[in-house]
């Protein structure tokens, strides 16, 4: 066997705060790529010991327990106020909370908005991938229109039906409260590098004190979608970017 | 003081440095109080947007082990019942004040409003100095047996002012919060959560209900509270708990002036239920006549507390003005004397 050439460099390994790869979420799911590049950031900004992660109901309630932080489990949809609790009475740690669709946008949406209307000093993290999926794919408030799910089957999302998926960034946007407003995906290397990216710019607002910041992630579900696992990045691509387009809505 | 103003200064005397609240009469005054107080002593207080929020706000304050606090009446607690069931499977300290209007609120109390397997221990005061004496309490009891702790007044309690004594507590026997959620600087990170063990790769809800289970009897072996009063040679023993007891005690009196061998019972706890003190004084009496003002919930336990060996007969009974807050006609002492004569009238007399 021959030693590797210099020019081979490792981009990828289990990252540091992760304690266990055995977890509940499917082959090809999004949530797990997200959380890859979270746990990355706490570790390259040195964070962990004052880390406190408050999730919410979903798929990745598989997280809290094999993430090497402190975390408070919150319950569907009220995760913003418990980082509310906890960012209010501990200002020096550093707070992110970390929520579905459906718990966020259907469940706590108005949570979300008093909590980013209150300008609380947390990174609040939006896993969006349009379905309920620990449920087994049902519609949300952010399925797209067309999207086929078990409670949208004979037709997708209909407008005339179902009414219209809610655009929660652009919405937060224009909350004078929030200080920092992007959305990124995981579905291409360069969506992923670019989530990154953004997830450092909010989690630096937040270390600057400077306000309410949120980052919007698009992910895959190949399980829960009636899509094959394979294409399902491409699906993110040409149906979802078009409601949901990635960029910066908002810097303080 | 007034009730409510009490209640607040005594849970920052007893260290609450987190309130989060939704105004609701008759609770609002101690949302009032706090807003301008804790800042003071360097706590937060959140003017919250729902009752949902507040309670999950008072979550997130209690996971970091700081004492927290919530209060509503009976509309705003059935709001947050779901954090509040879970609030316990989380095992997470906080005291919840509930000034009802009238005393409807004690099956929501005593048997929790929410799902699953889980109780508050639930303290019932019926003077503003008792008001402030178990609120401390409910602080040292909640972070004892890591549980929500209820404080269930009322709009009288709420509204009434008198002189009021700030006790301090020994708490030396507390152990220190390391189950706390503040960031994992020098030790393992751990999970505080209701679904499961706090530590890491042991997500194991079955045990951890259980456990959370097993804690209930040994609180209820604990906890138990009770007041009684001129029960030795009693025919007739009146329970009532809260600040309707205050006026059946005085009716009790103004019975023994007129002759009749009455006495009464006054619980503390209304979880764990002070059912031994009970079947105590049903032990020496002929009845046991139950003034609540609802349509009768705690006499649910002052049956099953005594089991048919006396008869238990209900003398109170919804009550309130044209405002709905629980202030009646049924609390005209007059009234309550007629009702403890006729029973035992029917029931020694006879």
């Amino acid at each position: 066997m021959s030693t590797p050439p210099e020019t081979l460099h490792k981009v990828s390994a289990k990252p540091d705060l992760l304690l266990s790869t055995q977890h509940s979420l499917c082959p090809g799911c999004g949530e797990p790529l997200a959380m890859r590049s979270i746990l990355e950031l706490i570790t390259e900004l040195g964070l962990r010991d004052r880390t406190i992660c408050v999730c919410g109901i979903g798929c990745y309630t598989a997280f809290p327990g094999i993430i090497d932080v402190d975390v408070l489990q919150a319950l569907h949809g009220r995760a913003p106020s418990v980082a509310t609790g906890a960012k209010r009475v501990l200002p020096d740690n550093f707070v992110f909370t970390l929520q579905g669709d459906g718990d966020m946008v259907s469940e706590g949406l108005q949570e979300i908005i008093h909590s980013a209307a209150r300008g609380e000093k947390f990174t609040a993290v939006l896993l969006n991938n349009g379905v309920f999926g620990e449920t087994g794919g049902h519609m949300t408030t952010t399925t797209v229109l067309g999207q086929k799910t078990k409670t949208t089957m004979e037709t997708g999302r209909l407008a005339e039906r179902h009414g219209y998926p809610i655009k929660i960034a652009d919405l937060l946007a224009q909350v004078d409260g929030t200080a920092y407003v992007a959305r990124g995906a995981m579905h291409t290397p360069a969506a992923i590098k670019w989530t990154k990216r953004i997830l450092r710019e909010a989690f630096e607002v937040q270390l600057a004190g400077k306000g309410f910041s949120f980052v919007e992630i698009l992910t895959m579900c190949p399980t829960d979608w009636f899509v094959e696992p394979s294409e399902t990045p491409d699906w993110v691509e040409t149906n979802f970017t078009g409601t949901y387009p990635l960029g910066i809505l908002k810097t303080p | 003081m007034e009730g409510s103003h009490a209640i607040a200064e005594a849970a920052i005397q007893a260290g609450c440095r987190f309130y989060a609240g939704y105004p609701i009469t008759p609770s609002t005054e101690i949302l009032e109080y706090m807003s301008h107080r804790l800042p003071q002593v360097g706590g937060v207080c959140m003017n919250a947007e729902s009752e949902i929020e507040a309670i999950n706000m008072v979550w997130g304050a209690a996971g970091c082990g700081v004492r927290a606090m919530i209060a509503s009446t009976g509309q705003g607690i059935s709001l947050m019942q779901e954090s509040l069931a879970e609030l316990a499977n989380a095992q997470l300290p906080c005291v919840v004040v509930n000034m009802m209007r009238g005393q409807g609120d004690y099956f929501q109390a005593t048997r929790g409003g929410g799902h699953g397997d889980y109780r508050h221990i639930v303290l019932a005061p019926s003077t503003v100095q008792e008001a402030v004496e178990l609120v401390m309490l409910a602080f040292y009891l909640a972070d004892k047996w890591r549980n929500p702790v209820d404080v269930l007044g009322d709009f009288l309690l709420g509204h009434t002012s008198e002189a009021v004594d700030f006790p301090s507590r020994d708490e030396t026997d507390l152990p220190p919060k390391t189950w706390a959620a503040t960031g994992a600087r020098g030790r393992a990170s751990h999970n505080v959560t209701p679904l499961g063990s706090p530590e890491k790769l042991n997500l194991d809800p079955g045990s951890h209900y259980a456990h959370i289970a097993a804690k209930l009897p040994r609180i209820a072996a604990a906890e138990k509270r009770c007041e009684t009063g001129l029960l030795d040679d009693a025919e007739v023993a009146v329970v009532a708990f809260g600040s309707p007891a205050r006026f059946v005690k005085y009716a009790v009196h103004v019975c023994r002036e007129q002759g009749m061998k009455v006495g009464w019972v006054r619980p503390i706890s209304l979880w764990p239920f002070p059912s031994e003190a009970v079947a105590e004084a049903a032990g020496c009496v002929r009845a046991l006549a139950v003034f609540e003002q609802n349509a009768g919930q705690m006499i649910d336990d002052v049956r099953l507390a005594v089991l048919g060996t006396v008869p238990v007969v209900p003398i109170g009974g919804i009550s309130h003005d044209h405002s709905g807050f629980g202030v009646g006609p049924a609390l005209e002492p007059a009234s309550i004397i007629a009702r403890i004569t006729e029973v035992y009238g029917d029931r020694v007399a006879a």
